[in-house]
């Protein structure tokens, strides 16, 4: 890990452990010696790490601007609704976290979600519950 | 194979350039239509390869509205192919073979690639992102090996003035200046950074360029390396972005296979490495100086220019950094010339834009058109217009940092002055339409409330000021709005862009500022009548039909009534806000059937045919509107209404049920207006007219026919004896000119209607393209012309009329002739000549978002028995009031 910048341990540790357990990053700052008050300023600014487990799947559900217009929020509130999720929240089950992004570049295809590495367009509420009821 | 001279390099070229390809190459999407199971379409073409086969993964075809996307490539034409299924995988290789198409899956608009310019993607979807061979295939490198060979780096600085590129990324910055003052830095360290953080919600084109062509941006990052003296590149992308990270990292790994990127390049002496940063989800990091700090490992916030990062930018030295496309522009700038290049263009920058276009327009994808092409070309032309039935108001350029530009200006240049002109910006190129289902506020809402997110805290104006302006909003679109609150937004906007430290603040109030401009009346809707015209704004919309209800009709709840097969409730609940039932179902323009949810699935509910049936039903068990009408006590108060029409009735009607005394003073000597004298029989019987009426008056209402105002009816008078006087006159045809068998459209109806004997003849023209004009033909056709010509100056699309009419009108044998405009009538034995002006589509649109039509020298002339004008009503207007003064 020597060498890395802040931002990339903290990219390599999500990625191993799927979040960022707080009692590792201290023995991470320990053992290379790095200010533990930097690298929990960056952490905290970008919204892709997380201090909580999270589930299986991530569900990150797209409120650009296209998807916005074409009505993603209906579907935000359906997950909210009948799933139990709540942004940035895992439900106890570990299965579902739910990530509300900006934008996930398939505008031509709004409203979409992302369910882990996997891209899903052109939803509506019955699509996108579909999807979700298959993954469990 | 690693190459370590250019000569060796070159001859693999021209060896890998000559290999014979097979016959028939389907190339498949596997990037943007991943999302659309392009990925299982491609294993599946893959199994069936042969030997006259090849099929290839590529990047974006751009027309992403038809994912996934399939071009094959046949001995004599390309076929491009949508929303392939892989049932039709076998049709298409069956045809394949004999050198046909399969029409079924064919792109359908043709428009969408006919006005574009493509270069930039040129290889975009015809090669295989990550192989590097077929890179070369289609010429990759040879800009590069150009520069390397025959280049100073003075001279690819010169061309580039030439071509008079200027950065893609937003702020249009000239490319070579940028480079130069790079170049021009004594340092022991440059960098070369590729800005692929494309953040903008609502643009996508960078994400195809690092899916489809990694190998481009690679080749622009080489020259511009070589140029301005660094051997270090990184390219920054975001998280949300897996595959470009992917195909990003494999051309990379390519690159150093052959030789292309590392130590000593094709024995040249330039040393050059490619490292890939990944963002972490933040918006801001696409600023440049937070994009440093972020690839330096810190928090990604702005600090302040000077100095630029062209001079103390990563790690302290010097830095170029670009945008995605402007690097996969500058391979195509070599190999064309400076000068060629900008042919394309406007005088101030050359070349072609990508625009991602998305949102409510038919067609979605890339766009990509030479700078200074109208923006009305991109969506109506290209974009194909509005998705069926609904109206285009504007487009959102420039993701939250831009400005929403409403349809008055579609005819502007899009480029970079001209936008900022209006208050938006050009940005990376995210083009996001909108429709009359979208509040102007709300979005505005929702903008603020994105830069609000993910501003970095670091400058108080953006991180306090873009709060206080969100709050102002969720305000006024929940209905809480003071009127006060326009100005506060303006000032408080201005402020921050004034004062912010970094892009995000100082663009933030753009999509507000831009929307108080064009859609004050939205804003002032939602603060003054707390209501939403496009039904979105949850906390003042009941449910969108009832919404767009000209009378508020609770239709959820009818509608679930006649479900449970209460259908007098349901006509009581219609009855509660509607005295008119019975006409409503017959002749309404149901805007709640337009507005109706179920529409964007398939089809609206139709709430008109129900309504209508409900009435039926009540009437034939005996009910009428008396049955429901609960008279409150007399309060001591008279008003006056002029006009006994359907507005002036309802008027009367919901007074006396609050107890109010009401005398009607109709000009006429019946009661009933347009609807009773206009509205053919066939559309609505005068019997149930004429119940409707008899059921809505009571002992409070009294009615005073053949009263015409100023003539014996005087409104001073009127004003000394009413407590309040309702004036609902409608319109007056605007054309009244009665002679030889030469009508006005209502005058014709009501003459019908009245009964009035009218020799049609066999040849009857209607001039006009409204309901009106509709209705006379259908008259004329029921009086028994042989001939019935609809004439108007448009085309179809852009007829007012109601589409149900239109297809009823076709059913029964009506003609249409669309673009002819008259121009003069003379009279020959008897009968009416017509003459014509042949009209013809001009480029530009009008206000309302229709194009612009001119004249043409060709003349048509029509023989006619009868000829009617419906060209609409309007109140006579005398020095700026209305005649009634």
């Amino acid at each position: 890990m020597k060498n890395r910048s802040n931002l990339e341990i903290l990219q390599e540790i999500q990625e191993k452990k799927n979040y960022i357990p707080l009692d590792y990053l201290d023995k991470i700052c320990k053992k290379y010696k790095i200010s533990k008050s930097k690298i929990f300023g960056v952490l905290t600014f970008y919204s892709q790490f997380t201090i909580y487990p999270r589930g299986k799947y991530l569900i990150r559900i797209c409120e650009g601007t296209a998807c916005h217009v074409k009505g993603s929020r209906k579907i935000r509130e359906m997950l909210e609704n009948e799933y139990g999720l709540e942004n940035g929240k895992t439900t106890p089950d570990m299965k579902f976290t739910l990530q509300i992004v900006a934008c996930l570049g398939s505008c031509f295809m709004a409203p979409c979600m992302m369910v882990n590495n996997d891209y899903y367009g052109n939803l509506d509420v019955e699509k996108a519950k579909k999807i979700i009821n298959s993954l469990k | 194979m690693k190459f370590r001279k250019i000569e060796d390099f070159k001859d693999y070229c021209e060896k890998v350039r000559k290999r014979k390809r097979k016959d028939i190459r389907i190339k498949v999407c596997i990037t943007g239509c991943r999302a659309k199971g392009a990925i299982d379409l491609f294993n599946e073409f893959k199994k069936r390869e042969d030997k006259e086969i090849e099929v290839i993964p590529t990047g974006c075809h751009k027309f992403c509205s038809g994912a996934p996307v399939v071009k094959v490539e046949l001995f004599t034409k390309d076929y491009i192919y949508q929303n392939v299924c892989i049932d039709d995988i076998d049709e298409i290789i069956k045809n394949s073979k004999k050198d046909k198409p399969v029409e079924r899956i064919l792109l359908k608009d043709k428009k969408f690639f006919e006005s574009q310019v493509i270069k930039v993607l040129k290889n975009c979807g015809e090669i295989n992102p990550v192989n590097i061979d077929d890179y070369i295939y289609y010429g990759g490198f040879s800009s590069f090996l150009n520069v390397i060979e025959n280049f100073t780096p003075d001279k690819v600085i010169e061309e580039l003035r030439k071509s008079k590129l200027r950065g893609r990324g937003g702020a249009g910055f000239p490319t070579y200046k940028k480079w130069e003052i790079v170049k021009n830095q004594i340092s022991d360290e440059k960098f070369v950074i590729c800005n692929g953080d494309e953040g903008d919600p609502g643009a996508f084109m960078d994400r195809t360029l690092l899916e489809g062509v990694p190998f481009q941006i690679i080749e622009g990052m080489l020259i511009c390396g070589f140029t301005i003296g660094s051997n270090k590149g990184f390219f920054y992308i975001r998280a949300e972005y897996p595959i470009a990270i992917l195909h990003i990292s494999q051309a990379i790994r390519e690159c150093y296979k052959y030789g292309l990127l590392g130590k000593n390049i094709l024995g040249t002496g330039f040393d050059f490495d490619i490292e890939i940063k990944k963002g972490a989800g933040a918006f801001v990091c696409g600023e440049e100086t937070a994009l440093i700090a972020s690839i330096e490992g810190k928090r990604g916030m702005p600090r302040p220019r000077p100095p630029f990062p062209a001079e103390k930018g990563l790690f302290g030295k010097p830095t170029c950094i670009n945008n995605v496309e402007t690097f996969a522009n500058i391979p195509i700038i070599i190999n064309e010339g400076g000068e060629n290049f900008c042919k394309t263009g406007t005088e101030k920058s050359g070349g072609t834009k990508i625009f991602s276009l998305a949102g409510k327009v038919k067609n979605t994808g890339l766009v990509e058109i030479p700078l200074g092409t109208p923006l009305w070309k991109i969506i109506y032309e290209i974009g194909g217009g509005p998705i069926d039935g609904r109206k285009i108001k504007g487009v959102q350029t420039g993701g939250p940092s831009g400005g929403c530009i409403p349809v008055e200006y579609f005819n502007t240049l899009t480029d970079y002055e001209t936008l900022a002109e209006l208050g938006s910006i050009m940005g990376s190129g995210g083009m996001i339409v909108i429709d009359d289902k979208v509040c102007a506020v709300e979005l505005a809402r929702y903008f603020l409330d994105f830069v609000q997110k993910e501003s970095c805290g670091k400058c108080v104006p953006c991180r306090i000021g873009t709060k206080r302006m969100l709050e102002i909003l969720e305000r006024i679109t929940k209905g809480k709005g003071e009127i006060e609150d326009i100005e506060k937004l303006e000032k408080l906007g201005n402020y921050i862009k004034e004062v912010s430290l970094c892009g995000l603040g100082q663009t933030a109030p753009n999509p507000v500022l831009t929307t108080l401009k064009y859609f004050k009346d939205e804003y002032l809707e939602h603060i003054i009548l707390n209501y939403c015209k496009a039904g979105q704004c949850k906390e003042i919309v009941y449910s969108p039909c009832t919404n767009a209800c000209p009378a508020g009709i609770d239709i959820p709840e009818y509608i679930s009534a006649i479900e449970k097969g209460d259908f007098i409730k349901a006509y009581e609940i219609i009855c509660n806000d509607l005295p008119f039932p019975s006409i409503c179902g017959r002749a309404c323009y149901s805007p709640c059937e337009n507005m109706c949810r179920r529409k964007d699935i398939d089809q609206a509910v139709g709430i008109r045919v129900l309504k209508k049936f409900v009435c039926d039903y009540a009437w034939k068990k005996g009910m009428s509107l008396k049955d429901f009408t609960i008279l409150k006590p007399e309060i001591n108060k008279r008003v006056a209404v002029i006009g006994g029409g359907i507005c002036g009735l309802t008027c009367a009607y919901f007074l006396s049920k609050e107890g109010i005394r009401v005398d009607i003073y109709e000009k006429e000597n019946e009661l009933g207006g347009t609807v009773k004298k206009y509205i053919p029989e066939f559309r609505l019987p005068k019997k149930i007219v004429e119940k409707e009426i008899k059921d809505i008056l009571n002992e409070r209402i009294n009615i005073f026919l053949k009263k015409t105002l100023f003539e014996n009816l005087k409104l001073e008078q009127l004003e000394k004896e009413y407590d309040a006087i309702f004036i609902s006159i409608g319109a007056m045809p605007l054309f009244y000119n009665e002679k030889n068998n030469i009508y006005d459209g209502l005058e014709f109806l009501k003459k019908v209607k009245e009964g009035k004997k009218i020799n049609i003849g066999e040849n009857v023209g209607v001039i006009g393209g409204g309901n009106v004009a509709i209705d006379c033909a259908r008259v004329a056709k029921r009086l028994g012309a042989e001939n019935v010509y609809i004439i108007y100056r448009r085309t179809e699309e852009y007829m007012p009329a109601h589409k149900t009419e239109i297809e009823e009108a076709k059913k029964e044998k009506i003609k249409f002739l669309y673009l002819l405009s008259p121009e003069k009538t003379e009279f020959l034995d008897g009968k009416i000549i017509l003459i014509l002006k042949r009209m013809g589509l001009a480029d530009g649109i009008d206000k309302d978002g229709r194009r612009k039509i001119i004249e043409k020298d060709e003349k048509i002339e029509m023989k006619l028995d009868t000829l009617i004008y419906a060209i609409g009503q309007k109140t006579k207007k005398k020095n700026g009031t209305c005649r009634w003064n």
